[in-house]
């Protein structure tokens, strides 16, 4: 692997962890001790027959038949949808409540946008039996009241996070600081490849089955061991970094991030991190984030609550900047009618942000013999509402 | 470095010594050096200069209020150190900035601290720039100027790591009193009282301060018991009220040094 981290958790100038002393403690306990857990036999052991048994892997490796006469060429989805809970983010959290009850950890914290990966996260601590709390923003509270509701009957606490914006960005600050308030109980599950190192290599090995399967069912279904092109979402970027894991080093495959380009990348209502995005320090990941020329970080904004990130995984800022990956981003109205055209062609209902990959489609110019395989990070039950806000267009 | 005031200060004086934390911008957006000279005729002995972040990690509830309302009142980094030339020109305290490393990261970490040193700036504290970063990274364009950042310890730091902390300090070590964000109340006792009294047992050859929840005099007293001196940052920001908030820091300062 060339896409490895170094011993101070950088991808090649990005990463690291950029952590107030009163986080060392935890961090680095997580630093010298997870790769061995991780690697050790019984903890794949619990981990795999967890993915299997708990959330159903390995997710299918769809081929759209229709989705791929539209475009002429084929088109696979790796259906993370249909996991547990609803999409892949419960494959980090499995992992990670298993580390937390490795380390001998009773109380659980995370922090979620959407609420995907809050309920992922008190889904693995009712499994667990371990205390949680989960940090969301007020707005997002407000806007995502079908996930709090899962959150509160799988007995975790959620506490609004009222600080700055009041969204994703900020309940991952509360996170932090109650891990800073709560130095021995507690492990902090983070959703993405971001924060300080070990998380962003960490969940991105827990998401890499993502892409360990694809290169077993591709081989099965196809004859080929790996696809033309890969086409994911990228807010922090948890889906995108497991689907291309094992590709990274195979030049031959394509990886294609897609951001949320919002209202429009020039509209000053957008997330597309990479292109409006400079070097920066942001939960203590050094990596590409929207800022202003002080250095306060500027609020992001796209339709879907889990791309309105204002910083990328420092993973992700290595690939873009080394040139592994190309950017493309999608508007919101694009992402809604690549919602609608999954749906109508297909019968599946894509969350907004798996939409935002959808969306690539129409500007990639597929060659008929070609395989390309979208990840389809989530189901769309939890935007229902915003989908029938535009249903008129497409009766 | 021998023009470095922070340091004569540590020299002259290796008791009692207090600094106050500001918010700048806070309550208004040129309330900073209106109470700097405040400050100075309190009789403190540093100030500690925050500029407002809009995502401070280490901060509790108080700092996060006054660094929002601050970069609401417009309060930027041309601005800040405009007003800290204005405090030097005023008063002999020493100055030390406080933010977080993506200001300086962004500003250009040689650009930030050549306006630093020019503003009057005599120290830094960047409570997420780690050691282990900074020695691999940083240090050499640090280096280059004479201002010494400032590291923080805390009770879960291990004794290795506060050793090399002091080895690369040139200035004081800030001992954060508890293992919490800044402005957490409650008394200390005997947990805090021991940590103290550890690390003042360790004979660092930097001086310290303690710091993070310090809210009264008698706190102040019993931080001075162990360290060189003592931080107050949100407690005072909290007594920023109103329109007197110039006449409530001084009541707040005559109470601290009141013995």
């Amino acid at each position: 692997m060339i896409y490895e981290v170094d011993s101070l958790g950088f991808y090649g100038t990005y990463g690291g962890a950029f952590i107030p002393e009163l986080l060392q403690k935890n961090v680095s306990e997580l630093q010298d001790n997870y790769k061995k857990i991780i690697q050790s036999e019984t903890f794949q052991k619990s981990f795999h027959q967890l993915l299997r048994d708990y959330v159903g892997r390995p997710s299918p490796l769809y081929y759209a038949k229709r989705l791929s006469e539209k475009y002429r060429t084929h088109i696979y989805l790796k259906r993370e949808d249909l996991n547990h809970t609803g999409s892949h983010k419960i494959n980090n959290t499995i992992g990670q409540i298993l580390l937390a009850k490795h380390l001998g950890k009773t109380r659980i914290i995370a922090e979620t946008g959407a609420g995907q990966h809050g309920v992922a996260t008190a889904t693995v601590a009712a499994l667990a039996g371990l205390e949680c709390v989960v940090y969301m923003g007020e707005k997002d509270i407000e806007r995502q009241a079908p996930n709090v509701s899962r959150m509160k009957m799988l007995g975790a606490t959620v506490k609004a996070a009222t600080s700055g914006s009041k969204t994703l960005k900020d309940a991952t600050n509360e996170a932090i600081r109650d891990w800073i308030n709560h130095p021995h109980d507690t492990y902090y599950i983070i959703g993405s490849v971001v924060g300080p190192h070990p998380y962003p290599d960490m969940v991105a090995q827990f998401q890499s089955v993502i892409s360990e399967e694809m290169t077993m069912q591709l081989a099965a279904q196809t004859g080929r061991a790996y696809p033309d092109r890969i086409i994911a979402c990228i807010g922090g970027g948890s889906n995108a970094a497991g689907a291309y894991y094992y590709f990274l080093d195979n030049k031959a495959v394509e990886l294609i991030s897609v951001e949320a380009g919002g209202l429009g990348i020039d509209s000053g209502h957008s997330a597309a991190t990479s292109i409006l995005g400079t070097d920066g320090v942001i939960h203590a990941s050094l990596t590409k984030l929207m800022q202003d020329k002080d250095g306060q970080i500027i609020e992001p904004y796209s339709i879907s609550a889990g791309l309105d990130y204002p910083g990328i995984g420092p993973l992700h800022a290595h690939l873009i900047s080394s040139g592994r990956t190309k950017v493309l981003t999608a508007n919101d109205d694009e992402a809604i009618a690549a919602g609608y055209e999954l749906t109508r062609l297909e019968g599946i209902i894509p969350a907004l942000e798996s939409a935002h990959a959808l969306a690539a489609l129409p500007k990639i110019d597929f060659k008929p013999d070609e395989i390309t395989v979208v990840n389809l990070s989530g189901r769309g039950d939890k935007d229902l509402a915003t989908y029938l806000n535009h249903l008129k267009k497409y009766q | 470095m021998s023009n470095n005031r922070l340091k004569k200060i540590f020299q002259k004086k290796s008791k009692n010594l207090l600094s106050i934390y500001i918010t700048a911008g806070y309550p208004k957006i040129d309330a900073m050096p209106k109470l700097a000279g405040v400050l100075a005729r309190g009789g403190i002995d540093f100030i500690e200069a925050g500029m407002p972040y809009s995502d401070p990690l280490a901060d509790g509830p108080t700092i996060q209020h006054s660094s929002s309302v601050a970069l609401q009142n417009g309060i930027h980094l041309d601005l800040y150190f405009q007003q800290i030339k204005q405090i030097k020109e005023e008063t002999d305290l020493p100055l030390v900035f406080m933010g977080y490393f993506n200001q300086i990261l962004k500003t250009g970490i040689q650009n930030f601290l050549e306006k630093s040193t020019d503003a009057g700036i005599d120290a830094l504290i960047i409570p997420d720039l780690t050691p282990e970063i900074y020695l691999a990274k940083y240090q050499s364009v640090f280096e280059a100027y004479n201002l010494p950042l400032v590291f923080l310890i805390s009770p879960t730091t291990p004794l290795e790591r506060i050793q090399l902390i002091d080895k690369i300090s040139k200035a004081f070590i800030y001992v954060v009193s508890s293992s919490a964000t800044t402005g957490k109340k409650g008394q200390f006792g005997l947990r805090e009282k021991a940590y103290f009294q550890r690390i003042a047992g360790l004979d660092l050859k930097n001086p310290t301060m303690i710091g993070f929840g310090i809210d009264s005099a008698e706190k102040y007293q019993m931080a001075c018991k162990y360290a060189n001196g003592a931080i107050i940052g949100s407690a005072f920001i909290k007594s920023l009220h109103g329109e007197d908030y110039l006449k409530n820091a001084e009541t707040f300062i005559e109470k601290v040094k009141k013995v």
